[in-house]
């Protein structure tokens, strides 16, 4: 069968599984007074059509911050207003300036539902259409499972089209980067981040692999002569993309500072709820949170954070191909997510560790699903269990380092641990469904699962830091594919 | 973060590398669905996994009053004794089901109750509990393993051309897949509600014995699904004459016209101890209570006034069948293939011409035509229209707001699978220009129907008329492919007799 028959049913197929986990329930569903996600979704598009620009991101008499005061970059505030003129023209009541608070309605949530919609087939499966046929390897076949397998992706589909966000947007900008950057086009695929960092300041995860990226690009061609002029077009064309975005703030630099302090709230501590990063694991045994104070917390996450992020970007600087980059991307949001500040747990978008989550706003079943259906898929399409071995699995290195323990072979051993924490992870989300905490340890299964989940991203982050410093600067060897 | 699985899978790339992989060395690719060997069928509970996943996540969206009407039996079956379930009458969906199918709700009430027992109690009317909801439609993808188990039995009795194709390319692949992802057994029993996967499966089965020659499993089979839901009555003519004509009589005369002395007693023995232990089994307790005829009476509901009007029509509808299979099967039979296309016509006839036929039977035709479009070129285009129009006809079950992007979207992936395997299967178009005009005309219809219609002034006034154009428009089509498979029929019939003189 020809690739766009296979892709379309790969996407239609997405797109059916999208929207029956949309006909579950959202966040804070019937919970007055606050509700939840899907109502601060709401909220904004009432308040970015009502009120004039300068007093989206201020407490005035009309916008209480307190009730979901907008927190993300003005370009979510513009789609916002974008659907708050649609939901005008459908059901005026919808967006109506204080009275539409805690709306809840069937005909509402189509619509809200529909908007998640349209935002990801506009912009995060094309991306991914395009990723897998130009950006990774192997046969047709290969890439158009490759397709099914990330649109399957429980974590994305379960937060945005159950507990309700719009992650694909920033997602999926994000990825339009890294294909036109994949592609050779340096200039748009800045304009293509810029926009997805204007999206979600949580992209900045992502920020500095494009920047080493970039820059290590300018400095090959050489910064005497075409480096240095690729390296002005990309900054005008990044400054100007921000000016653009930030225009209507741009008049006044208390408007900046107000919109920069909603974005990246320090007053509010490390951390919050049950996150599977550094500071939460460890304040089961120190707690850091009331030993050291706010501001030094502060330095400490952001000192940590860059020194975990530092041997990823170094490498990529000096040696800029697509695959470094693409590594540098995982080290360098796993980095943040482990060590930065104020993390909430929707930002690194993992099935296991999320279950506390669902099971609050009672999407058990899609997540049981969904994950299950991810899972066989990836193993059974992509062949994974066929391809555990030392060689493939890049465990050279870990060879060297383990120089005692000469006979086994990692390969098995990786095999053998994903079964184990496969089955650990199915006895703790079944201990977080049917049984009940123990009385003096009420968060205990929330802990356990953040625990658990942190130790798994410490050893991914270790892995993919060795995987990418380890290869060597010039890739010399005729014989190995070469992998672009 | 997606980037993490994403570049996981880059991580885990392979260097083109020779491996063997059966008898033949191939290049693998890192992809499973590369050349399989002969006999991996690894591909197959995949597809099944994969529909049953979509069936799960389907399990919170709308349900029809169908859905009450099951809960309602397994309360009756569980909570009274045997000699009140065809009296009981609290709700007004009565049990107007055969007995064995009231044995198959008893059965599932016994795991119902760990669920919620709540749903189990008779007065409990309209019970939608979250625990009730589960467990219905659990029981609805549990039991359509029957359905999974006769697809591949089907799968293995399809014909199949020699020489080395790619997976998808295979007809027992497409089989697979135009059945097991068929829309619209999704559509009516994963949201409507209803069992009829399990109920197909048993039909299917049956006429998977019938193509491996196991014709009294296949007979037994079909008991027992007459015995579940009478309306299979309507192909009841076609496999009585078949099994008397191919079974019965053993062999045949040169020229193909049967040969009375080869009539073997025993076998018509067999077949009648068949039909009627099922029959006892499931009958006998109400016939030794003397229920008999309101038993009767609930399955073959007469009412006062339309005694006539609901009748005549039926037993024509039957009349014609037999009169069909009669001449068809009995004259030149062309083995248990000419069997299952004379199915295939009984079911569509009856569809066109049987009395308060719902439009869910459209499905009796559809799913044995599958076997018949991947061996036949002519027949794969029959199907395309036959599907296309029938499972469009089913939009108006699903009428609610949000299940409108899930029919949508599951036709969509149907029907361009459907096109584009049959296309590749049979190397070229298999629609002239008209039908394409009209099933494209399709999309039209909906727009109007579903976009249109209800914006305009006209919605409160006339609502039927959405109602009334599908219907009409669709009825085009079926007709159509109804009279290009009776052509097909008497064609081969011909063929038969024209070769003969």
């Amino acid at each position: 069968m020809e690739n766009w028959s296979l892709v379309s049913i790969c996407v239609l197929f997405g797109l059916t599984a999208r929207w029956a986990v949309s006909l579950n329930s959202y966040s804070g569903a019937g919970k007055p007074p606050m509700f939840g996600d899907y109502e601060a979704q709401r909220h904004w598009q009432e308040v970015t059509y009502n009120l004039p620009v300068h007093e989206w991101y201020f407490n005035t008499t009309d916008n209480n911050l307190n009730y979901w005061g907008l927190d993300y970059p003005p370009l979510t505030a513009y789609h916002s207003l974008l659907c708050a003129h649609v939901a005008k023209l459908i059901n005026p009541d919808w967006v109506e300036l204080h009275a539409s608070r805690g709306h809840e309605s069937y005909g509402h949530k189509l619509f809200m539902r529909a908007t998640v919609l349209v935002a990801d087939l506009l912009i995060y499966i094309p991306a991914v259409v395009l990723y897998s046929f130009y950006l990774s390897e192997g046969s047709n076949k290969k890439k158009v499972c490759t397709v099914l397998c990330i649109l399957l992706y429980p974590g994305l589909i379960l937060i945005d089209y159950g507990h309700f966000q719009y992650n694909s947007i920033s997602l999926g900008l994000a990825l339009w980067g890294v294909v036109v950057l994949g592609l050779g086009w340096d200039v748009l695929g800045s304009l293509a981040f810029v926009l997805s960092l204007n999206y979600k300041q949580m992209e900045l995860y992502h920020s500095l692999p494009f920047f080493c990226y970039l820059l290590g690009k300018c400095f090959k061609q050489g910064l005497a002569g075409r480096g240095l002029f690729l390296l002005v077009k990309i900054a005008v064309t990044v400054l100007v993309t921000f000016a653009l975005c930030w225009l209507p703030f741009l008049s006044d630099p208390g408007q900046i500072l107000q919109v920069v302090h909603r974005l990246f709230p320090v007053g509010r501590g490390l951390f919050e709820d049950k996150v599977a990063n550094t500071w939460c694991s460890l304040n089961v045994l120190i707690k850091i949170k009331t030993i050291l104070s706010t501001d030094t917390q502060l330095y400490f996450s952001l000192t940590t954070t860059l020194l975990a992020i530092l041997p990823s970007s170094i490498k990529l600087l000096m040696k800029p191909t697509l695959w470094q980059f693409k590594l540098a991307l995982v080290n360098s949001s796993l980095a943040f997510f482990l060590f930065s500040f104020q993390v909430h747990e929707k930002s690194i978008l993992l099935p296991a560790f999320m279950l506390p989550l669902f099971l609050k706003d009672g999407l058990l079943v899609p997540y049981v699903v969904t994950s299950l259906a991810f899972l066989f898929f990836s193993i059974y399409l992509l062949s994974a269990f066929e391809h555990c071995s030392e060689d493939k699995l890049r465990l050279g290195p870990y060879r060297r380092l383990l120089i005692c323990m000469p006979r086994m072979d990692l390969g098995r051993v990786t095999k053998w641990k994903f079964y184990f924490s496969i089955t650990a992870m199915a006895g703790l989300s079944f201990m977080s469904v049917a049984l009940a905490p123990p009385d003096q340890l009420p968060d205990l299964f929330p802990l356990l699962v953040s625990v658990f989940s942190y130790l798994h991203f410490l050893g991914l982050l270790l892995y993919f830091n060795i995987v990418q410093i380890a290869e060597p600067l010039q890739s010399v060897r005729k014989n190995q594919k070469k992998s672009n | 973060m997606c980037y993490l699985y994403v570049e996981l899978q880059s991580v885990i790339s392979i260097p083109p590398r020779l491996i063997h992989r059966g008898q033949a060395s191939v290049y693998d690719t890192g992809c499973v669905m590369a050349t399989p060997r002969a006999d991996d069928w690894s591909w197959f509970p995949a597809l099944a996994l994969g529909v049953s996943f979509l069936k799960c996540i389907l399990i919170n969206a709308y349900h029809s009053t169908d859905f009450e009407v099951h809960r309602n039996w397994l309360a009756i079956t569980h909570s009274l004794p045997v000699s009140k379930w065809y009296h009981e009458n609290t709700s007004e969906w009565t049990l107007d089901y055969p007995p064995l199918f009231a044995w198959f709700e008893y059965s599932l009430s016994h795991v119902a109750q760990h669920f919620d027992k709540e749903m189990l109690v008779v007065q409990n009317l309209i019970y939608t509990s979250p625990a009730t909801i589960l467990f219905q439609r659990l029981s609805v993808i549990v039991t359509d393993i029957v359905f999974i188990y006769a697809v591949k039995e089907c799968c293995r009795s399809v014909r199949e051309e020699k020489g080395s194709k790619d997976l998808l390319g295979h007809p027992f692949f497409i089989l697979a897949a135009l059945l097991l992802w068929n829309f619209g057994l999704l559509i009516v029993d994963h949201i409507h509600f209803q069992y009829n996967g399990f109920l197909f499966g048993i039909l299917l089965l049956s006429v998977a014995r019938h193509l491996q020659g196991r014709h009294l499993e296949g007979a037994l089979l079909f008991t027992v699904l007459l015995n579940l839901k009478h309306i299979y009555l309507y192909i009841a003519p076609a496999y009585g004459i078949f099994l008397l004509r191919s079974y019965c009589f053993t062999k045949d005369n040169t020229d193909g016209s049967v040969r009375w002395s080869s009539f073997s007693p025993v076998r018509l023995v067999a077949l009648g101890s068949i039909v009627i232990s099922v029959g006892a089994l499931s009958f006998g307790p109400f016939i030794a209570m003397g229920q008999l005829p309101q038993v009767l009476s609930r399955l073959f509901p007469f009412k006062r006034g339309l005694c006539h009007a609901y009748w005549a029509p039926n037993v024509w509808a039957l009349y014609n069948m037999v009169d069909k299979a009669l001449s068809v099967i009995w004259c030149r039979p062309r083995g248990a293939r000419g069997f299952l296309r004379c199915l295939v016509v009984c079911a569509l006839g009856s569809f066109m011409f049987g009395w308060h036929v719902h439009e869910k039977a459209i499905l009796m035709a559809i799913l044995p035509f599958s076997i018949l479009a991947v061996e036949s070129r002519e027949d794969a285009g029959i199907f395309l229209m036959l599907t296309t129009t029938g499972h469009y006809s089913l939009f108006p079950l699903l009428f609610t707001a949000a299940e409108l992007p899930i029919k949508v979207l599951l036709m969509l992936l149907f029907t361009l699978y459907s096109f584009t395997s049959l296309k590749k299967l049979f190397r070229g178009s298999l629609l002239n220009p008209l039908e394409t005009t009209y099933l494209l005309g399709l999309v039209a219809v909906e727009i109007l129907c579903e976009v249109v219609y209800p914006l305009s002034p006209w919605q409160h006034t006339l609502p039927f008329v959405p109602l009334l154009v599908t219907s009409v428009y669709c009825s085009l089509g079926v007709s159509y492919s109804f009279i290009r498979l009776y052509v097909s029929l008497l064609r081969q019939h011909g063929t038969d007799k024209h070769k003969q003189l």
